[in-house]
């Protein structure tokens, strides 16, 4: 098997970009009617489609929180998003860990004491995978939480970057992200104060090079702040003027 | 890190903002709902609409749950037959209590509640049953009370269940209306709407023995018709968020006479007999 070159001397990497460049981004909020809110989500040619369901009664009774409301995520992956038919796997520890990694991060950003006693459910389903899920996933449901109206205390927006041949790369690709050499790192960051809601890797980085890598993911994060902010204040708009007549 | 907040605080008149987004650094504003402080400044935590009176702050979201007021008509469905009462859900954070205390017995406003009443709870209110109440007061951790004392509330029959969103019915004098085309409406404000054919009050009042029946009356094909007609004028008006009230109602399904009913399913028929309704309400303002 040859060996692919992932960052070319030009500079460019195999689907033409350079190494700080996003790929192109899609979004749009309030896709579905019958959920309380939906986004549909893609960044390049990962994509992922989002329903939120609430704040509405718990349905296990006894996890019923009485001062906040419980947030409850679940994750579909569509057997044709990869390249080869995946074989369907309902307990996938894989799945139920980007579930509760995106449930931990919204954690942190749900404005959750203000719908106590509520239950508040994320479900994604996946449709093409090429890198970059749990990045995707985080933007698409802050979408469709606003889309939801539920309140926040700001956006969460997520990107990866990664460390091929000593640069700092950005938004990394399912075929760079395989990559066993190259180390991939996903934070998310909630633009208005700069904090961290997730960081998250699982490969081997120098930590010399942690700073770079993740000053480059922050700077990605901030552009895609202001893409799901266009995509909420279209929809906004729109449905204020559907409701103006 | 820089962090990007140069732009200008919005001028409090209605614009849209977005969540994370500074209302104003005055510290003479007190914050309602949508919004919350931080270091002496008002930011919004929902996407929506700036409202402003007087002292007070808050961002309306567009698009939200239904949250209960005393007083609101409503339309649910019985979930759970527990003791003493009924879960009902009313579209809303939390299901809805229907007290044993708070519906009307059958025979008569003055019989007392018996122990026989509590234990064949299910001959009054089953799971799945529609039920059409007034909210009458909260309970401690924020779930709605609903009552039915009164000959108009209680078991729905007859009809068919419609779902809208909640803002699009506003809160009036009545929700019970009657159509010319002999249909009955109730408009719940939760967003749950019972269209069925039309039963005379007086006659409703001379059942009093039956008010928790499950048998419905026999309808026949035109009337089955025209009330397929209305909901389906419903859900347009619905999926194109024009306000729902009996005028606009009168109004989609006078435009829908023209064509058959399933045919109001489709797109282009809905957003012609939309436009219609919304320029003839705008003709009668």
């Amino acid at each position: 098997m040859s060996r692919q070159e992932l960052l070319s001397p030009e500079g460019l990497r195999v689907d033409g970009r350079r190494a700080n460049e996003l790929r192109r981004i899609l979004c749009r909020a309030s896709v579905l009617n019958t959920a309380d809110g939906s986004a549909y989500y893609e960044q390049g040619n990962t994509k992922v489609l989002v329903a939120v369901f609430g704040p509405r009664e718990p349905r296990a009774r006894g996890q019923l929180q009485h001062d906040q409301a419980i947030i409850n995520v679940e994750f579909n992956i569509a057997p044709f998003s990869t390249s080869e038919r995946r074989k369907r796997s309902k307990g996938d520890k894989r799945l139920l860990e980007i579930a509760s990694f995106v449930r931990q991060t919204f954690e942190g950003a749900i404005q959750r004491s203000v719908y106590a006693r509520s239950q508040i459910d994320i479900y994604f389903h996946l449709l093409q995978h090429d890198g970059g899920t749990l990045e995707t996933c985080i933007n698409a449901a802050t979408l469709a939480l606003v889309d939801a109206g539920i309140s926040m205390d700001d956006y969460v927006c997520a990107c990866t970057a990664g460390f091929i041949d000593e640069t700092p790369v950005l938004d990394l690709n399912s075929v760079e992200e395989s990559s066993i050499e190259t180390p991939d790192l996903t934070v998310a960051v909630l633009p208005r104060s700069g904090n961290i809601a997730l960081l998250q890797m699982e490969s081997k980085l120098h930590s010399t090079k942690l700073d770079s890598v993740m000053e480059l993911a922050i700077e990605g994060c901030k552009h895609i702040h202001k893409k799901l902010d266009d995509a909420v204040l279209a929809a906004a708009n729109d449905l204020a003027e559907k409701l103006s007549h | 890190m820089d962090i990007d907040t140069e732009a200008p605080a919005p001028s409090l008149v209605t614009q849209i903002v977005t969540p994370g987004s500074a209302i104003t650094s005055d510290s003479a504003y007190m914050r309602g709902h949508g919004t919350f402080g931080e270091h002496g400044t008002i930011y919004s935590s929902v996407a929506g609409v700036v409202e402003r009176i007087n002292k007070l702050v808050s961002v309306r979201s567009l698009k939200q749950r239904y949250g209960g007021e005393i007083g609101d008509i409503v339309v649910g469905r019985i979930t759970e037959v527990a003791s003493k009462r009924w879960r009902v859900d009313v579209n809303s954070r939390q299901d809805g209590m229907l007290l044993l205390s708070s519906i009307n017995l059958p025979g008569g406003i003055q019989r007392r509640k018996s122990d026989s009443d509590e234990l064949q709870m299910r001959s009054f209110f089953a799971e799945g049953d529609l039920v059409f109440a007034e909210v009458q007061s909260y309970f401690a951790d924020g779930a709605l009370s609903l009552h039915t004392r009164s000959i108009q509330y209680g078991k729905l029959r007859n009809g068919t269940f419609v779902s809208v969103f909640p803002q699009l019915v506003s809160r009036s004098r009545t929700h019970f209306h009657t159509l010319p085309c002999g249909v009955d409406v109730v408009l719940g404000v939760n967003g749950y709407i019972w269209v069925s054919k039309h039963v005379p009050v007086a006659q409703v009042e001379a059942n009093a023995e039956h008010i928790y029946s499950d048998e419905n009356e026999s309808i026949s094909d035109d009337e089955r018709e025209s009330i397929a007609r209305v909901a389906n004028c419903i859900g347009l008006l619905n999926r194109l968020y024009v306000k729902i009230t009996d005028t606009s109602i009168i109004f989609a399904f006078e435009a829908s006479l023209p064509y058959p009913v399933k045919d109001l399913l489709s797109i282009d028929v809905a957003t012609e007999l939309a436009h219609n309704v919304t320029s003839r309400l705008k003709l009668q303002a």
